[in-house]
């Protein structure tokens, strides 16, 4: 039956998009329960495009996210338990506790790390891609930033560098409305399409709720770009579901009204790619979901801290020691 | 013995590491042509894919580099005006120096930052004569200024070999400076290991980059009224602090000379580290640029904001008096 195998072809996706929607929830319930500091952004509404840009990427394709970048590195394929024990500021964290929301990084699934300053990674990833293909790599990239990104004179540079290199790099925009509280039509002159362009780089808008949809246009985007046609742009419209950031569930910042807010809430990701299952996989899909999420919950918070007698352990690679600061 | 300068050693180092290690590519501004000397014959011998022009995109080919680097490869970026690297400070500080930690040590970010005539060149007024080494030092980013040819060679070779980032000074006061060199005797100079140019015993001098030669000069003169030791630190970050201390310990006697503001300067950092060790006969002395210093245009308003040999030699008759 055609359906069945549509349902065969929509699970993973709708897998990766339900588990960093339950990831979310929970991380959420955790920064409430004070197990993480310093807050998340949360990347609930948006999970449709970090689930269908890296359903069209190989394991060894690279990738750099952004601060609100949890779905980006689930979707790569990190552990999500090392990821929750990241989040938790554990020694067992991706990054050792070293790194925390805005900078996790798992280099072995082509993981470049989250960026915390926005527009910088572009330029970032594409310089890791062009040496990939100057070591003899056939791998692609993608880099994705907000629309607040789009006014940073860093990821114009790398949109140059990119196209005037042919370098293999997929820019993924998301496109959520609000670059924190300013929205786009305040901040964007133009277009962010339109900013592609005039570099000369091939630019489509993609609806950002429709995991699909991301899909195929990125699919479509990656093997351009590794047969060799340089650089692409998506702008995927999506909308936040959730704050900018988890303070604001304590300071309520007023810049989007509820009428806004609920029809931004009523194309979720998670329905969208969840109707094109049968009833009966999509369940069996959300009880393996809940199941991992309960052992990585398990697994973070049972693990250690690390040792805050070395906080500096990593700082250089060639192993030098800085003084410490007193004594 | 041939006499080598100061920017040839640079070139050669440069040259040889392309030559001994494929992972290295040079990126920078009229870098093909050699605007400044210090790719001189590279493009020919190694070709523009190794040898790479870039347009004027400071920030964007300083963290395309730190992404070449986390990929792999060792790039070297050279930076012919010292003020650009206030513009990709971010890109070094907050970029660079901090993938290692900020991953748990799954990343490291060899790049070089080679500073082609920094400080003042005469006549390039105030936005092309910073000599922002402090600021490096501060963040914790290595930072080399070599004061003579073999050293230029060595610390370069060292630069380039590091696994991580680090930003190599090239004063333009030194550039051309020469020296009899035995060609076989270059060899990489270690990060974070100073020298004594000239030994004493009343009186150490540390001297930064250029300003060496001037305090080597300086202690000639006044060699029939005071015993100057010249220390050359070599490397401002890691700084050989336990090589400094060996020379204060015997001299008791601490004068800095530093081609940068003075706030918050190196120098500063160098006598606190001393004094919180040793204590010293006579208060030490530090002669920089005035606090907060954009160098002026006219030459003899330059010459008048960078440290020059007579408040260096009256520091020294200051600390000897104390």
């Amino acid at each position: 039956m055609t359906s069945t195998a549509a349902g065969v072809d929509a699970g993973p996706l709708y897998r990766t998009v339900r588990l960093i929607r339950r990831f979310e929830e929970r991380a959420i319930d955790l920064v409430r329960a004070g197990e993480i500091v310093g807050g998340i952004h949360p990347y609930l509404g948006q999970e449709a495009i970090a689930a269908g840009v890296c359903a069209a990427l190989r394991p060894d394709d690279l990738i750099t996210g952004t601060h609100r970048g949890h779905g980006h590195v689930l979707a790569k394929g990190a552990d999500p338990a090392r990821m929750l024990a990241e989040l938790c500021g554990r020694a067992t964290g991706l990054n050792g506790g070293r790194g925390g929301s805005m900078h996790a990084a798992d280099f072995s699934v082509g993981i470049v790390g989250a960026n915390a300053i926005v527009g910088a990674a572009g330029s970032i990833l594409t310089g890791a891609v062009w040496a990939k293909r100057r070591l003899g790599g056939d791998q692609v990239g993608v880099t994705f930033f907000g629309d607040g990104a789009v006014n940073e004179g860093m990821l114009l540079e790398a949109f140059n560098l990119a196209a005037l290199w042919s370098v293999p790099v997929v820019f993924v925009c998301e496109n959520n409305g609000y670059a924190t509280t300013m929205p786009v039509a305040q901040a964007v002159a133009g277009t962010i399409t339109g900013r592609a362009e005039a570099f000369g780089i091939p630019a489509v808008v993609v609806d950002g709720q429709d995991p699909q949809a991301v899909r195929d246009a990125t699919r479509a985007a990656v093997d351009a770009a590794r047969a060799g046609g340089g650089p692409r742009l998506l702008e995927c419209r999506t909308y936040r579901f959730d704050a900018h950031h988890t303070f604001e569930h304590d300071v309520r910042l007023d810049y989007r009204d509820a009428a806004e807010v609920a029809q931004g809430r009523s194309r979720d990701p998670v329905e969208i790619q969840g109707a094109r299952l049968d009833p009966e996989q999509r369940a069996g899909i959300d009880t393996e979901v809940e199941r991992v999420l309960a052992e990585a919950v398990e697994f973070a918070l049972a693990s250690p801290t690390p040792d805050p007698a070395d906080p500096l352990a990593y700082l250089y690679a060639s192993g030098l020691r800085p003084r410490p600061g007193s004594a | 013995m041939p006499r080598l300068s100061y920017l040839k050693a640079l070139n050669r180092a440069l040259g040889d590491e392309l030559a001994r290690d494929p992972s290295v590519v040079v990126l920078g501004e009229d870098i093909r042509v050699a605007a400044s000397n210090l790719t001189a014959g590279l493009l020919k011998k190694y070709g523009p894919e190794r040898i790479i022009d870039t347009p004027l995109a400071e920030q964007g080919f300083t963290n395309f580099a730190t992404g070449a680097a986390l990929a792999g490869l060792r790039p070297v970026i050279e930076f012919q005006i010292p003020s650009l690297l206030f513009l990709v400070f971010e890109q070094i500080a907050n970029q660079a120096h901090k993938f290692s930690l900020m991953t748990g040590g799954q990343a490291r970010v060899p790049v070089t930052y080679v500073v082609t005539g920094s400080g003042s060149r005469s006549g390039w007024a105030g936005q092309h004569s910073d000599h922002p080494y402090g600021l490096f030092a501060h963040v914790g980013v290595k930072t080399l200024v070599p004061a003579t040819p073999a050293d230029a060679y060595g610390l370069l070779l060292s630069a380039v070999r590091d696994d991580d980032p680090v930003v190599l000074f090239a004063p333009a006061g030194a550039l051309g400076v020469r020296a009899d060199v035995d060609p076989t005797e270059l060899a990489p100079v270690p990060i974070g290991t100073g020298t004594v140019r000239r030994p004493g015993d009343d009186v150490t001098v540390v001297a930064v980059g250029h300003l060496v030669h001037d305090a080597l000069a300086a202690a000639e003169e006044l060699a029939d009224q005071v015993s100057v030791e010249v220390f050359d630190p070599r490397s401002l970050y890691p700084f050989d602090i336990d090589g400094l201390l060996a020379s204060v310990g015997r001299t008791g006697r601490l004068v800095v000379v530093d081609d940068s503001n003075r706030s918050c300067g190196i120098g500063a950092e160098v006598i606190a580290s001393v004094v919180e060790r040793v204590p010293l006969a006579a208060p030490p002395r530090r002669v920089t640029r005035p606090d907060g210093a954009v160098l002026p245009y006219a030459a003899a308003l330059d010459r008048a904001v960078q440290p020059g040999r007579e408040q260096l030699t009256a520091a020294i008759q200051l600390v000897m008096k104390g």
